[in-house]
């Protein structure tokens, strides 16, 4: 079985605990409009053509974004780093696009990771099958869970789907008592109204567990990206959040009883 | 920093270095002199140290507590004549050149013309190493294949032992003494000259003395006329225990700082030698008197620090003696090396970090000096504390200290033949060269350049820069069937120069032997004293002659761009692809995009790329390593640049990795400048596969930004990332945090920074993937990190 990974980062710190290897797999149902990585929303592989300056000169560059991958020839790149892992405490995440999109092979390296005693994490939208996040989280130490809106129709405006499935799912991991941590995008005037906060870290509240909640300001990465991949970019005019912001926002949820970090 | 320490800092900070001829005109004075022809050349030496000491200038800094100065004044740069004499050219290059300048005033150079350049003419050391070099060594080392430290610079590389923390001059006095009385002039042929080396060694004693004593005196009369008491206080103390020490050993912190500072001066006045001199395990040394003191209420922690930071600003006020020709291109600094060890294991084997420990490194963060320069030397023994300390030091920015592998020194050290004690009191200096402190000799001899040998082996023994034939010949290459004959050709090429330098080397180290004793550093360093035999001809108790390897990372990618694109997909023959090289890719732009983006690179734990760092690190071992020098001691390899990477950068022409002609070569055991494009832990499992352990030493860079070492998780997985590197037997690895200067420069030349990590926002990214506007922003906020 081949699944298709569009990266794989060896020295990621801020996805999950400890030093881990992220892996970056292709395919995603949802559309953030503040999404970092546009290239992953398609499942498949495609070339564009790269401008790539060599000593000055500008040369056109066929670039491939996507790899196939074997589930040994992952498991060959994150055992690469098996010395960071140990002495971190670190492991393995999965993330995306959204890596449920390839759930039989997801589920395949996390059952081999399982069996060679790695870390595992899913960074996931929350946006899956709940059967298949039941198999999943028989062998995953932790979720990365995005939180991303409140307002149902606000959810349905930016990302394209409705958050119902996620809150759904979020309760199935609470109910199967696994370890999650709780990802929030801050983005100034479209998820950051207070009553919808509110509303959010009541409905965690009223969970059996308490989860961290890691708060994710917005940043204006992705835009290039979008211009190089010929995607709409919906995100002109809206502001980074400020460091005095995002204080506030993180006091708040911290009054609302959280362990709360910034940027994961 | 109190008001003192930043006074003293920024005068030395400040200071312009410059020529003072006062050693020179000394030292001429010395052999101009009837004495100086009638006795052996030892005792000649050690009659010109004293007479340098007995005449040169006191100087003594306004509010200095930690006194002493090679020169008349802070960054006065002493000559040295005897070993090379300059030029007046020489001088007004050094006073001109826009990098690494030495002020040469109209004074030095009248001194050189009327009486220095007569005198020594002809005699110096530098003319008889040139004199006896043959033509194949002189045609490798212009062709630019290796470096030759001691061509203008002595040997000397080596650091003081705990011992001499211990001891005072007028012990090693009483032994000499009863070394002379145990010389057997009728069993013993060498009876005569162990005599005229201990009578040198005995003089070097009293001239260190009398220096110290010419301080006391000029302390005692600075009192006088100080009118601020608490001052006059200080120098009247301070001109006590010039009285005791470096006579006797020292009992007390400011006294075991002095006592060291002296005999420091005391080295670099004696000749100008590599790597100036060193205190070594100064957190051992210390600890002993930081103790005693504060126990007996005469000392706190902060007068300590105080102490310490006086005692760097020392090191500082002394810029690496002049270099020129190819010696400054390979060494193109100020710096003279002086590597502050702490932390490591003590002689028992148990974990060393201590209070000094800390101490020092608060030092080393609040003193932000390029001098000394310091390192931690990392065991599993130590605890994670120390090294995370050293982490948010390193998150500052200026590049200290670097991050040792004690356990690794350690089997280095037994690997070539030293007691488990001597290992376990050893460390590293310079820049990464491994040595047992207090025992060992152990040169450089020079830079070996890896990368030009094999471009001299792709054209069958000739230079293609000058199309002069400097090798031998292995064979046309583009007849070669399999990329394993071009292995066996560049195996027998590196035979053929390590053997050139070998034998320089030893020709080399005869005539310093011969002319250019060295009785005050034979003192301090085991077993000189009681083997009646100077430092540079085997008195040490180990002597080790080290070659440096440079360009690792180059050649393999050269070699692994070769083995794929000619031999194995065959992509194009090697014929062609040395039109593209001979060419400076003009027109190949195609093909040089393929060769660099499209080939394995070494540093990406990539074993296609790998595997020919280790061939290339085998070879190159093979070559050198065991082989005799004049000492009783060995040839080593070790692996560094220092900046040589940028002179055999420039004369070697374009590669098969992309390079293009006379840029420079990867550096240390780093992968080359860009090409590394997975992350930090990629580059140290790439590292760790060639086996540090036989070495004397491997150097390794990392750039990070200093946002990534923003929070403490951060600074945790810098940590663990040094832990995993040293755990696969790492020698050191070194951490430049970089700040906007060089965002800035990457920015334009973005080619050279494709390794270059930031932290963006909630995750890392490559600097070159982030659109204009973000670098931008990054470059701001690096500067307000910095500033």
């Amino acid at each position: 079985m081949k699944g298709t990974i569009f990266d794989i980062k060896h020295y990621a710190i801020h996805d999950g605990p400890g030093i881990r290897t992220t892996v970056f797999l292709k395919g995603c149902p949802l559309g953030c409009w503040w999404c970092h990585n546009p290239e992953s929303r398609s499942g498949e592989v495609f070339r564009y053509q790269k401008e790539e300056k060599v000593n000055g000169k500008i040369v056109e560059v066929e670039e491939t974004i996507g790899q196939h991958y074997t589930v040994n020839q992952v498991m060959k790149e994150i055992e690469k780093d098996a010395l960071l892992h140990e002495e971190s405490m670190g492991g393995v995440t999965f993330s995306g696009g959204e890596p449920f999109f390839q759930f039989n092979f997801l589920l395949q390296i996390l059952a081999t990771c399982k069996k060679n005693d790695i870390h595992t994490c899913v960074d996931t939208t929350g946006f899956v099958d709940p059967e298949k996040l039941k198999k999943a989280a028989e062998f995953t130490d932790l979720f990365l869970f995005d939180l991303k809106h409140f307002d149902d129709n606000m959810h349905i405006k930016y990302t394209g789907v409705s958050n119902k499935k996620i809150l759904d799912n979020l309760r199935l991991l609470d109910e199967l008592g696994k370890r999650v941590e709780i990802r929030y995008p801050l983005i100034p005037g479209i998820n950051d109204d207070e009553s919808d906060l509110l509303r959010m870290l009541a409905f965690l509240n009223n969970l059996k567990n308490k989860y961290p909640v890691s708060i994710l300001p917005y940043h204006k990465i992705g835009s290039n990206k979008y211009k190089r991949f010929n995607i709409e970019y919906k995100m002109d005019g809206i502001e980074e959040p400020s460091g005095e912001y995002i204080e506030k926002v993180k006091n708040t949820i911290k009054e609302a009883g959280f362990e709360v970090t910034i940027g994961g | 920093m109190n008001e003192r320490i930043k006074k003293l800092r920024t005068q030395s900070l400040e200071a312009i270095p410059h020529i003072s001829v006062e050693r020179a005109l000394l030292v001429t004075e010395f052999y101009m002199s009837n004495i100086a022809q009638q006795v052996s050349v030892p005792v000649r030496r050690a009659l010109a140290f004293k007479h340098i000491l007995e005449n040169k200038k006191i100087c003594i800094n306004d509010g200095e507590l930690i006194v002493g100065e090679r020169g008349p004044a802070p960054k006065a740069v002493p000559t040295y004549p005897e070993i090379t004499l300059h030029s007046v050219k020489d001088l007004e290059t050094l006073d001109s050149r826009p990098k690494v300048w030495y002020k040469a005033d109209e004074k030095a150079k009248e001194a050189y013309r009327d009486i220095i350049i007569p005198f020594w003419d002809g005699k110096s050391n530098r003319e008889k190493i040139f004199h006896n070099m043959d033509k194949e060594w002189v045609d490798a080392y212009e062709a630019g294949v290796f470096t030759e430290f001691q061509e203008q610079r002595a040997p000397g590389h080596t650091v003081l032992g705990k011992k001499m923390f211990q001891t005072g001059f007028l012990d090693l006095k009483k032994k000499i003494a009863i070394e002379i009385d145990k010389l057997d002039f009728f069993n013993d042929s060498g009876a005569y000259d162990k005599r005229e080396q201990l009578k040198a060694m005995d003089i070097s004693c009293d001239a260190i003395i009398i220096f110290a004593e010419r301080h006391t005196t000029e302390l005692e009369h600075l009192a006088e006329r100080e009118p601020d008491d608490n001052r006059k206080i200080e120098l009247m103390h301070m001109a006590e225990i010039c009285k005791q020490v470096p006579a006797r050993a020292p009992k007390t912190f400011q006294e075991a700082l002095q006592h060291y500072w002296f005999i420091h001066v005391g080295v670099i006045t004696e000749v100008n030698p590599w790597d100036s001199f060193n205190p070594g395990r100064l957190d051992q040394h210390l600890l002993p008197f930081y103790e005693k003191e504060t126990a007996a209420g005469t000392l706190t922690e902060e007068s300590a620090k105080e102490l310490l930071s006086s005692f760097w600003v020392k090191f500082n006020n002394h810029p690496a003696p002049t270099k020129i020709g190819v010696t400054a291109k390979e060494s193109s600094t100020y710096t003279d090396f002086a590597l502050i060890n702490l932390g490591g294991v003590k002689e028992d084997g148990s974990d060393a970090v201590n209070e000094m420990t800390f101490i020092i490194l608060d030092v080393i963060e609040e003193m932000r000096l390029l001098q000394p320069s310091s390192m931690i030397q990392v065991s599993k023994k130590n605890p994670d504390r120390f090294v995370k300390r050293t982490a948010r030091i390193i998150k500052t920015g200026f590049g200290q200290p670097s991050v040792f592998n004690t356990d690794a020194i350690i089997q280095e050290l037994l690997n070539q033949g030293k007691s488990l004690a001597d290992a376990r009191n050893g460390g590293a200096s310079g820049c990464v060269e491994t040595g047992a402190f207090g025992t060992e000799s152990y040169i450089l001899t020079g830079y070996f350049n890896l990368a030009k040998i094999f471009e001299i082996t792709l054209h069958n023994g000739t230079d293609p820069m000058t199309g002069k034939m400097v090798g031998i010949q292995t064979g046309d290459p583009t007849q070669f069937v399999s990329f394993e004959q071009l292995l066996e050709a560049f195996r027998r090429q590196v035979k053929y120069f390590a053997d050139i330098k070998i034998k320089g080397s030893n020709i080399i180290d005869r005539i310093f032997s011969e002319n250019v004793p060295v009785p005050f550093l034979s003192l301090l360093i085991d077993d000189c004293i009681s083997n009646g035999k100077d430092y540079n001809s085997g008195g040490a108790r180990y002597n080790t002659s080290y070659i440096q390897g440079v360009g690792l990372g180059s050649l393999t990618d050269i070699m692994t761009s070769i083995k794929l694109n000619v031999f194995e997909i065959k992509k194009l023959s090697l014929s062609e692809l040395l039109r593209a090289t001979r060419n400076n890719f003009e027109g190949y732009d195609e093909l040089r995009n393929v060769l660099l983006n499209k080939t394995p690179k070494y540093g990406n734990d990539d074993d296609y790329a790998d595997e020919q760092a280790i061939s290339i690190f085998e070879i190159f071992y093979e070559a050198v390593n065991g082989r005799p020098n004049t000492k009783g001691g060995h040839f080593r390899i070790n692996m560094l640049p220092t900046t040589s990477h940028v002179y055999f950068g420039s004369v070697t022409g374009a590669t098969a990795d992309g390079r293009l002609a006379h840029k420079p070569l990867s550096e240390g055991i780093s992968p080359f400048q860009g090409s590394d494009r997975k992350g930090p832990s990629a580059v140290i499992k790439s590292a760790a596969k060639i086996d540090h352990l036989r070495t004397g030493g491997t150097l390794l860079n990392q750039k990070f930004t200093p946002s990534l070492l923003e929070t403490e998780k951060g600074l945790d997985a810098m940590v663990q990332l040094i832990r995993a590197y040293f755990r696969m037997d790492g020698h050191h690895i070194q951490f430049n945090v970089v700040t906007a200067k060089t965002l800035k420069k990457a920015q334009k030349n973005p080619e050279h920074y494709k390794d270059l990590i930031v932290r963006v926002a909630g995750y890392s990214d490559y600097f070159n993937d982030l659109g204009d506007e973000l670098q931008d922003e990054i470059i701001r906020r690096t500067e307000n990190e910095n500033f």
